[in-house]
């Protein structure tokens, strides 16, 4: 199957310009979390996702908030472009009852049904098959919906991976894969875990459409999403996504971690250099659809929006007491017996 | 008799460099093994000493690559597989449950598995549903897997050796928070043989017998207990395939009460079936109904606020013998050392 990008008409200015303020949005969320994560409040396991913005940005711009999505360990870039509740998020990571999962789940468990995001795990693959499942009730009951399921390099090496993309791809269903390829599972490079052929590749093996492109580059991602989007709308089948990018801090945690000495630095200075938030805005200002006044009023809201989130947190209570044992089986009904 | 001091993460990179060295059938597996941070430590700088051919990582895929180590296996390789949190190892139940168990029993004895898995198990710093779990009662309710919890350095040590030497499947269940903890550990590929409990403190008035880091909280109970005039026999289990009844009924046969504590749920777990042995083999000696100590069956909350509620400690482990003891004496809290009780000690700052 075709495996190149399609011929390119690009994004509409105001899609470019609210692509960018997402981007700038998640990387200063981002950013703020690393910034007070020494201060050891945020107690739970927190992948950072600076240096890879662009693909949740490029894919969102076509989903409705109606759309499902599913992501992984590194997930808050999905879950803030799906459009979900950053106050809720903070306070998650913050353990707080206000939190999206009130508390129980932390930043590797984000949720928020109204944005259409589903849930995250950090179990590799292990939301793959879920999503393929959401996708396939939403076929069987004829709805205009269709979902996307965001992982890294790594769950393309588990056996559910391949198991689900077998479905899809049997099954036509209106799913979405995008794999963000950022070359390591934790520690370990991609070379020495697969063999010497693309992912995307894999797609066609499931009867389904792979598509490849700069995971760096909004333009591309929007361009390659606006693809699977509209074929997973018209019924077509699914899609495999595979987008080029770098994770620029550790594995989980806010340092960086060019001393650990698994990564070249200067392949992380490289990357650094092909960040997907300042490449798009040095374009935007080139071509004069984004001025540096946009950019302070843009970056000012923003500031204004995260400071409200981290307040939001550090204001909100602990879980109380009893909400240990809340929510271990569904109450009300339905529960059964 | 040395007298040597290496904490929990040294002598099981000890242990696997002795093998390494003595074996060229033993090898080492799993995503990160020879990585920069050498799994928490305990497999660090293993692979500039032995080579890439024999400190492997992996692609991430846990269940396909379990039934290559058991190819590798049956073929009389030794493999150590390593998975750095258990529920990684979930993926690989089919391999471990319908295969690797059953090999030697179903085809008569022909084929053997001599395949070491390492799970690491934990809790703290909000490692919640997914990253904490302490499933080793699920692995020891299968015949033909062996099950072990190492609760010290020594042990650590003495087990994985055993472990890569015993032509069954090991699954040794190691606790995070015993990783920094110092013991003697004797040079030299010495074995602690897969068999059984061992008494860590002689008492007259009561038994705690405990599972990995539940052990050590059992000792830290017994000090609680002796402040106030209790003597604690602390029995360290180390093994739950055999659970070792000859030792907790020789214990109780003095002491006449029983607390029993271990790192998972307590429903259907482990602890039950120390119970059971007791009631069966030594039930006339029990003075009181015997007490277990575990987890809630409530999933790993990640919130500090509710993890500081869910993890029993040694002082729920002294005022349970309190209550076997039928003593009105009162054990005081001991006041955490840090803001939340999710690390083991203030060294921790998180993530890990």
């Amino acid at each position: 199957m075709d495996t190149t990008a399609p011929e390119s008409s690009a994004a509409p200015a105001a899609t470019r310009l609210a692509m960018y303020r997402e981007l700038l949005r998640i990387r200063l969320i981002e950013e703020e979390i690393v910034a007070r994560y020494r201060e050891q409040e945020m107690r739970c396991p927190t992948h950072i996702c600076i240096g890879q913005e662009a693909p949740p940005v490029g894919v969102s711009a076509h989903l409705q908030q109606s759309d499902a999505v599913f992501s992984a360990h590194r997930s808050h870039g999905h879950y803030i472009a799906k459009g979900g509740d950053v106050n809720a998020m903070i306070a998650e990571l913050y353990g707080r009852a206000t939190g999206c999962a009130a508390g129980k789940g932390g930043s590797q468990h984000l949720v928020d049904l109204d944005a259409g995001f589903m849930g995250s795990a950090p179990i590799l693959a292990s939301t793959i098959s879920v999503g393929v499942g959401m996708a396939w009730a939403m076929k069987r009951r004829k709805e205009d919906r269709l979902c996307v399921i965001y992982f890294g390099d790594g769950a393309t090496e588990e056996g559910a991976f391949h198991e689900a993309m077998n479905y899809a791809g049997v099954e036509k269903l209106p799913v979405i894969f995008v794999c963000e390829n950022n070359l390591y599972s934790v520690h370990t490079p991609l070379e020495v875990r697969q063999p010497p052929r693309a992912i995307h590749e894999l797609a066609s093996a499931h009867g389904m459409l792979g598509l490849h492109g700069d995971g760096n580059d909004v333009d591309e991602v929007w361009q390659l999403a606006k693809t699977a989007v509209e074929r997973a709308r018209a019924g077509s089948g699914p899609s495999l996504i595979e987008l080029d990018t770098y994770r620029l801090k550790e594995h989980v945690g806010p340092n960086e971690d060019g001393n650990l000495g698994y990564r070249d630095p200067k392949e992380i200075d490289a990357w650094a250099e092909k960040c997907p938030v300042a490449g798009f805005e040095a374009r935007l200002l080139e071509s004069g659809d984004l001025t540096d006044a946009m950019i302070a009023d843009v970056r000012g809201d923003i500031s204004a929006e995260v400071d409200a989130a981290f307040a939001f947190a550090k204001a909100s209570a602990f879980p109380a007491a009893e909400e240990l044992s809340t929510f271990i089986y569904p109450s009300g009904a339905g529960a059964g017996a | 008799m040395t007298e040597r001091l290496l904490t929990y993460a040294e002598a099981l990179r000890e242990a696997q460099a002795e093998c390494l060295a003595a074996d060229p059938d033993v090898y080492l597996l799993g995503l990160g093994v020879p990585g920069p941070t050498g799994i928490f430590g305990s497999t660090k700088g293993l692979v500039e000493e032995f080579g890439a051919d024999r400190v492997l990582d992996m692609p991430a895929s846990e269940g396909g690559m379990t039934g290559v180590a058991l190819g590798a296996a049956v073929s009389g390789l030794r493999p150590i597989l390593i998975h750095m949190r258990v529920d990684f190892a979930v993926l690989s139940m089919e391999t471990l449950i319908n295969q690797a168990a059953k090999w030697h029993y179903m085809y008569g004895g022909k084929m053997r598995a001599p395949l070491t898995v390492r799970l690491i198990i934990g809790r703290g710093w909000g490692q919640g549903p997914q990253h904490s779990q302490s499933l080793q009662s699920l692995f020891a309710h299968i015949p033909g897997l062996k099950v072990v919890m190492p609760a010290t350095a020594q042990d650590a040590k003495g087990m994985l050796v055993s472990a890569v030497y015993d032509d069954a499947p090991v699954l040794i269940f190691e606790h995070r928070w015993l990783y920094g903890l110092t013991g003697h550990v004797p040079e030299g590929l010495s074995r602690t043989p897969l068999d059984g409990a061992k008494v860590l403190r002689p008492g007259k008035d009561v038994t705690l017998a405990g599972f990995s880091y539940m052990a050590l909280e059992s000792m830290r109970a017994a000090d609680l207990l002796a402040d106030v005039g209790i003597e604690a026999e602390v029995i360290d289990m180390r093994t739950l395939t055999p659970i070792d009844h000859e030792t907790v009924c020789a214990s109780v046969e003095k002491t006449g009460r029983l607390v029993v504590s271990d790192t998972s749920h307590v429903e259907f777990g482990a602890a039950a079936e120390v119970v059971a042995a007791v009631v069966e083999n030594g039930f006339s000696a029990l003075k009181k109904p015997p007490i277990r100590i575990g987890l809630p069956p409530i999933p790993s909350p990640t919130t500090p606020a509710l993890a500081d509620l869910y993890y029993p400690r040694a002082v729920d482990i002294a005022r349970a013998a309190l209550r076997a003891c039928e003593s009105d004496r009162q054990i005081d809290d001991t006041p955490p050392v840090t803001p939340w009780r999710d690390v083991p000690d203030p060294t921790f700052t998180g993530p890990y």
